[in-house]
């Protein structure tokens, strides 16, 4: 059984079992208060902190972490580390957040449509998924990145057109084991039309796969972001990332190693929460253990 | 299997092809196209831009360019790199060895320490050892190879002094003691995740294998436990990882890329990012299809190896 069961009751949903089994995820649950510390400090701690991240201070360069009311330190413009992570947690979380919901979108209405229709345009469509998901899609990312201009937004339309493949192909799974079953035989003898059936009696019989792979691939798309920030091909300066603040750390790392310790823990941080969030759904929503 | 072979290669065709039209629109949807490198030449007159673009064959329509550049390609011809005038695909050469040599190294390890921790954790299963394995899998699938690899650096270079920070020989030396020296650090940093990978992988196909028939036959005929897990167990459980390898191979490229970027490997990813930089466009065509063509022989091979180890498998 990989499906969700969506019940009509007006039953309580964090009482449902559902709940009970991701609540009973040590691992995931620590996922869920890591990132939502982390997403709480971006959003309220440049407020907090007593310097503004694009503050210059040629006297505190390099000041290591705890010097005075630099937490984190300072960088080699004497910019306060603090306020700078928490300013490009921001835009990473949001790059990783919107990658995700464009990469869903996509993936799911691919894969949906391959899976119900079946035939020529599914061997078209995922044979493409396939040829897609044995390329390294790094090269063409970055080759994408040059060409275009590397604003956020931009950024988020490139990590998304490389990482649908996998949606796609997990819901066209999906969507074919479902589109036998008796519901969807009842409502095409009920008349109701194709779009329909694929939309709105289908796809929510297929939202636990989907709602895993939305949190396994907000993991992806920051770490992406991370990847190609860190080349110097993503998100451009001033603006930060916690790619591109590691972009320049590696020349200081004998003389100032937390810049390149602390932006690096925070992706790592990120990352893990939802892999870990990710888990415990998988394990929740009872679906099938095919990935790692 | 030549009708599985066929179907296969005519896949791999597809996908050459598409990722060769979007290579191609990309690169000329870049400000300034191919001519990029000259945009901003101040010795350049507009005379002498037009002259080589006509040159260059730079003025044709697009589509007349790409049938062009295909039909080049395939006769192994793959234009001359723009930096230093040298052909493309001795570029490429120049820099095989060098990822070739990072991307086994770190293959090679990730494969035994994987096929290790599955082992170990499948046969002692939910023990502290397999909840620290599947703990720490996860840990490593959520590291930036990156950030690993500048920690590596501070570590063992910095504070430690013990492995060099990058390059893959010391100048004046060049043995293959100096060579593996360099190369511990990037390899490991590469194989990290794919230990994660390879432990998951591993442990899953150990367990599947252990509750096999003829693991109960064997073991009901007083073979050896250790006989049985070296030779019943693992050797089945060791088939399906022939088609991980040849999964994997993109995801091992793509960490190579940043791996050669963090520790200066002179291999095909910094060619990329630096022909990148360059705008030196027919190396970074060049690249794109090699990488494909790369991953898809990988594949490929994975597959043929698999059939021709496994009897149960007939390709159809």
């Amino acid at each position: 059984m990989t499906t969700l069961t969506v019940s009509q009751a007006p039953s309580r949903w964090w009482k449902s079992r559902v709940m009970r089994r991701f609540l009973s995820h040590r691992l995931a649950l620590l996922g869920l208060l890591m990132i939502s510390l982390l997403a709480l400090a971006c959003v309220i701690g440049p407020y907090l902190l007593p310097y503004d991240s694009l503050h210059i201070d040629l006297r505190a360069r390099f000041a290591p972490p705890l010097t005075g009311d630099h937490y984190l330190g300072t960088d080699p413009l004497g910019r306060d580390l603090a306020a700078r992570l928490f300013m490009a947690g921001r835009i990473s979380l949001l790059v990783g957040f919107f990658a995700m919901v464009l990469s869903i979108c996509v993936g799911t209405l691919i894969g949906v449509i391959a899976g119900y229709r079946g035939g020529w345009i599914s061997v078209v469509l995922m044979r493409t998924v396939d040829g897609f998901l044995s390329y390294p899609t790094i090269f063409l990312l970055l080759a994408l990145a040059a060409a275009l201009k590397p604003s956020p937004v931009m950024i988020t339309v490139i990590i998304a057109v490389t990482s649908w493949m996998e949606v796609a192909r997990i819901v066209e799974a999906e969507v074919r084991s479902l589109k036998e079953r008796e519901f969807v035989l009842a409502g095409r003898m009920l008349g109701l039309g194709r779009s329909h059936i694929m939309f709105r009696e289908i796809l929510p019989n297929a939202m636990g796969p989907i709602i895993v792979a939305a949190t396994l691939t907000v993991a992806r798309a920051i770490l992406l972001e991370a990847y190609i920030s860190f080349l110097g091909f993503g998100i451009q300066p001033p603006l930060p990332s916690w790619g591109n603040m590691l972009n320049g750390a590696q020349q200081y790392l004998a003389t100032a190693p937390w810049l390149a310790i602390i932006p690096g823990a925070a992706i790592t941080i990120a990352v893990s929460s939802f892999n870990f969030i990710g888990d415990g759904l998988r394990d929740a929503l009872d679906v099938r253990n095919d990935n790692i | 299997m030549p009708a599985f072979l066929l179907k296969r290669l005519m896949q791999s065709l597809v996908l050459l092809v598409i990722v060769s039209i979007i290579g191609f629109v990309v690169l000329n949807l870049i400000p300034g196209g191919p001519m990029a490198q000259y945009a901003l030449d101040p010795g350049m007159t507009e005379a002498d831009k037009a002259r080589l673009a006509e040159q260059l064959g730079l003025n044709r329509p697009l589509l007349v360019q790409y049938f062009d550049w295909a039909w080049r390609l395939v006769q192994g011809d793959w234009g001359t790199s723009f930096r230093d005038g040298n052909p493309v695909l001795t570029v490429i050469g120049r820099h095989l060895f060098a990822t070739f040599l990072l991307m086994g190294s770190s293959t090679v390890i990730a494969i035994g320490v994987g096929t290790w921790i599955g082992i170990r954790g499948a046969t002692h299963r939910y023990s502290i050892f397999d909840y620290a394995a599947t703990v720490g899998a996860m840990a490593a699938l959520s590291i930036p190879t990156f950030w690993f690899g500048l920690i590596g650096i501070y570590v063992f270079s910095l504070k430690l002094g013990w492995l060099p920070a990058g390059n893959m020989y010391s100048i004046g030396d060049g043995s293959v003691l100096d060579y593996m020296h360099h190369l511990i650090m990037p390899s490991v940093v590469l194989a990290l995740v794919h230990i994660a990978i390879w432990s998951r992988y591993m442990r899953t196909a150990t367990l599947d294998a252990i509750s096999q028939e003829f693991v109960k036959t064997a073991r009901a005929k007083g073979v050896s436990e250790r006989r049985v897990l070296m030779k019943h167990v693992v050797g089945n459980a060791l088939l399906p990882m022939i088609t991980l390898a040849g999964v994997q191979l993109p995801s091992i490229l793509t960490g190579a890329l940043v791996t050669e970027t963090v520790f200066t490997w002179p291999g095909m990813g910094r060619l990329f990012l630096d022909s990148l930089g360059y705008a030196d466009y027919p190396v970074v065509m060049g690249l794109l299809m090699f990488s494909a063509m790369l991953t898809i022989a990988g594949n490929l091979i994975a597959d043929i190896v698999v059939a021709l180890v496994d009897p149960r498998i007939r390709l159809a």
